[in-house]
C-alpha cells in the first residue's frame, strides 16, 4: 500500500508553513507524527493535493510549566516524551498516566499529542485526556493565534474547528487552583488496538473536597464524550462511596456506545462506570492516606 | 528489484517533482531521487535493496518494519521517505558486520527466539533501542519495550529471552 501523489513542503517556519496552507487552498494538510496521517494516506481515505511537513520547524517539541503551573505541549513533542516527563509525573497525574496507554511504544516515539488532537478520532485518548483538563489548542493563522476549548475544537468524528490555513501549534492546560488528582484508564484488546473504551478523569482538589472535575470517555460515541454531568457531581463536596457510584452511573449515562466487534453497546458502558469508579475510589484512598 | 521505487522511475510524476534525498543509512550516506509518496520500508527494500526491513502488516500494526531513526525505533512503513532527509537510519542489517552477529542476534538464535522470522527484524531493532537506553531491563521491562512488535507465531516467550540473553552478554562484554 503507499499513498496517492501529492506535493510535499518542508517549511523552515511557522509563517511558511501557513503561507503554504494558503496556497493549497483547503487541499494542503498538515504532517506532524503522520501516525495517523500516513496510514490514512495509505489507505486513500485521505488524499491531499500538498502535505505539509512541520517537523523541520524549531522550537516546537517542548513541554513545559509555566511559573503559575500552566502547562504547555508544543506540536513536535511526541507521546515518548510526555511517557518519560518528570513535569507529568509530578505534577499532572491524568497526562501522566494516559502517555504510557497511547498506541504502542514505536508509535509514541513518533506521533504527538497535537497531533492526536487535531485528528480528532473518537478513540483517540488525549482528546478525552484535555477535554477533562478543561485545556485548549492553540491555532496560528495568518492574523495571528487563537485559543479554541478542547471541549469546542472537535465537532464530529475526524474533524475540528481548524481553519484549512491554521496550524495547531500548542495545547495548553491551564494551571490547576487546587491539588491536581486524576487518572486515565483503557480497555483494548492488546497494545496498540483502538480504545473498547476509555475513561479520563481530572479533579482539582482542596483539602478533600472536590473544587473542580472533567470526565471525559474515549471510544464510546462519534466524538470524544464530554461527561459534564457526572463531573459536575463531583463538584463541592468530599468524595465517597455514594458520589462516587452517582458519578459513575451519570458517566455510564452520558456514553453512547455502540455495539462492534470489540463488545456490546451494554459491556461499553459497564467499562465506563467501572473506570469512573476505580478511578475516583483510588483518589479517595490516596487523599484519605494524605489526611 | 521492482516495486513502487521502480514504477516511479519510469513513470515521471508530472507536476510532483521528484525529490533527492540524502541520508545515513546503517553509516553509510545514501542519496536517492525519489517520489514524496514512497514509504521509508519501500526506500530501503527496494532502493537499497535492504530487504531486511519486512513489511508486514502496511497498517502501522506489526511493528516488522522497525528500524531506528535518529537512535529511536519506528515503524518505517509509517513515515515517508523524504522525512529520512539528512537523518540516521539503522537496520537490522547494521547491528552487526556480515560474518558477525550482534549479542542480539546471538541471544534470537541461543534462546530459540524466532519460528517463522518474518517479526525478527523489527523485534530485535526495538531490543536494540530499549538495550541502549536500558542495559540491565527486567522481564516486564523487556515485554513493554516490545509490545509494539508483533509475533504471529506467538513466539513470545522465547523472543524475551532472547533479549534477555543479549542484555546479559553485552553486560559481560562492557565489563570486561
Amino acid at each position: 500500500m503507499y499513498p496517492s501523489r501529492f506535493r510535499y513542503e518542508a517549511p523552515r517556519s511557522i509563517d511558511e508553513a501557513i503561507a503554504l496552507l494558503q496556497q493549497g487552498g483547503g487541499e494542503a494538510k498538515v504532517l506532524a507524527g503522520g501516525q495517523s496521517l500516513v496510514p490514512l494516506l495509505k489507505l486513500r481515505f485521505a488524499a491531499p493535493e500538498l502535505l505539509v511537513d512541520i517537523n523541520g520547524l524549531p522550537g516546537l517539541d517542548y513541554h513545559r510549566a509555566d511559573a503559575d503551573g500552566t502547562i504547555r505541549i508544543g506540536a513536535l513533542c511526541r507521546h515518548a516524551d510526555l511517557e518519560r516527563s518528570a513535569l507529568l509525573k509530578s505534577r499532572q497525574p491524568t497526562m501522566a498516566a494516559a502517555a504510557p496507554l497511547v498506541a504502542d511504544p514505536i508509535v509514541r516515539n513518533r506521533g504527538t499529542l497535537v497531533g492526536s488532537l487535531c485528528h480528532a478520532d473518537p478513540q483517540g485518548d488525549w482528546a478525552s485526556v484535555v477535554t477533562a483538563l478543561g485545556g485548549y489548542v492553540v491555532a496560528q493563522g495568518a492574523n495571528g493565534r487563537r485559543n479554541i476549548p478542547m471541549a469546542d475544537f472537535i465537532t464530529g468524528p475526524f474533524e475540528n474547528l481548524l481553519g484549512y490555513d491554521e496550524v495547531a501549534v500548542e495545547a495548553v492546560i491551564p494551571a490547576p487552583k487546587g491539588t491536581p488528582a486524576g487518572g486515565y484508564l483503557k480497555l483494548e484488546r492488546r497494545v496498540g488496538d483502538f480504545a473498547t473504551a476509555g475513561t479520563a478523569i481530572a479533579l482539582e482538589m482542596s483539602g478533600r473536597t472536590v473544587t473542580r472535575a472533567g470526565i471525559a470517555l474515549t471510544g464510546v460515541g462519534g466524538a470524544t464524550i464530554n461527561a459534564t454531568d457526572a463531573a459536575q457531581s463531583l463538584v463541592g463536596g468530599p468524595l465517597s462511596a455514594d458520589t462516587i457510584n452517582n458519578a459513575a452511573d451519570l458517566a455510564a449515562r452520558a456514553a453512547q456506545p455502540r455495539t462492534d466487534h470489540r463488545g456490546s453497546a451494554e459491556y461499553k458502558r459497564h467499562i465506563v462506570r467501572t473506570f469512573v469508579a476505580r478511578i475516583l475510589s483510588r483518589i479517595d484512598q490516596s487523599t484519605e492516606r494524605a489526611a | 528489484m521492482s516495486g513502487l521505487y521502480e514504477e516511479i522511475r519510469e513513470q515521471p510524476a508530472g507536476d510532483v517533482p521528484i525529490r533527492r534525498v540524502s541520508l545515513t543509512v546503517n553509516g553509510e550516506k545514501r542519496t536517492a531521487d525519489i517520489e514524496p509518496r514512497l514509504l521509508l520500508a519501500h526506500l530501503l527494500r527496494q532502493a537499497f535493496g535492504l530487504t531486511g526491513t519486512h513489511t508486514g502488516c502496511d497498517t502501522t500494526n506489526c511493528g516488522a518494519c522497525t528500524v531506528l531513526y535518529d537512535g529511536r525505533p519506528i515503524k518505517s512503513c509509517t513515515m515517508l521517505a523524504v522525512q529520512a532527509d539528512g537523518h540516521e537510519v539503522t537496520t537490522v542489517e547494521g547491528l552487526a558486520g556480515p560474518s558477525e552477529l550482534h549479542p542480539i542476534q546471538e541471544g534470537f538464535k541461543d534462546e530459540h527466539g524466532l519460528q517463522c522470522g518474518f517479526c525478527t527484524p523489527g523485534m530485535m531493532m526495538s531490543a536494540k533501542a530499549l538495550l541502549d537506553e536500558n542495559p540491565d531491563p527486567t522481564e516486564d521491562e523487556v515485554r513493554w519495550a516490545l509490545s509494539g512488535n508483533l509475533c504471529r507465531c506467538t513466539g513470545y516467550q522465547n523472543i524475551v529471552k532472547s533479549v534477555l540473553w543479549a542484555a546479559k552478554k553485552m553486560q559481560g562484554q562492557s565489563a570486561g
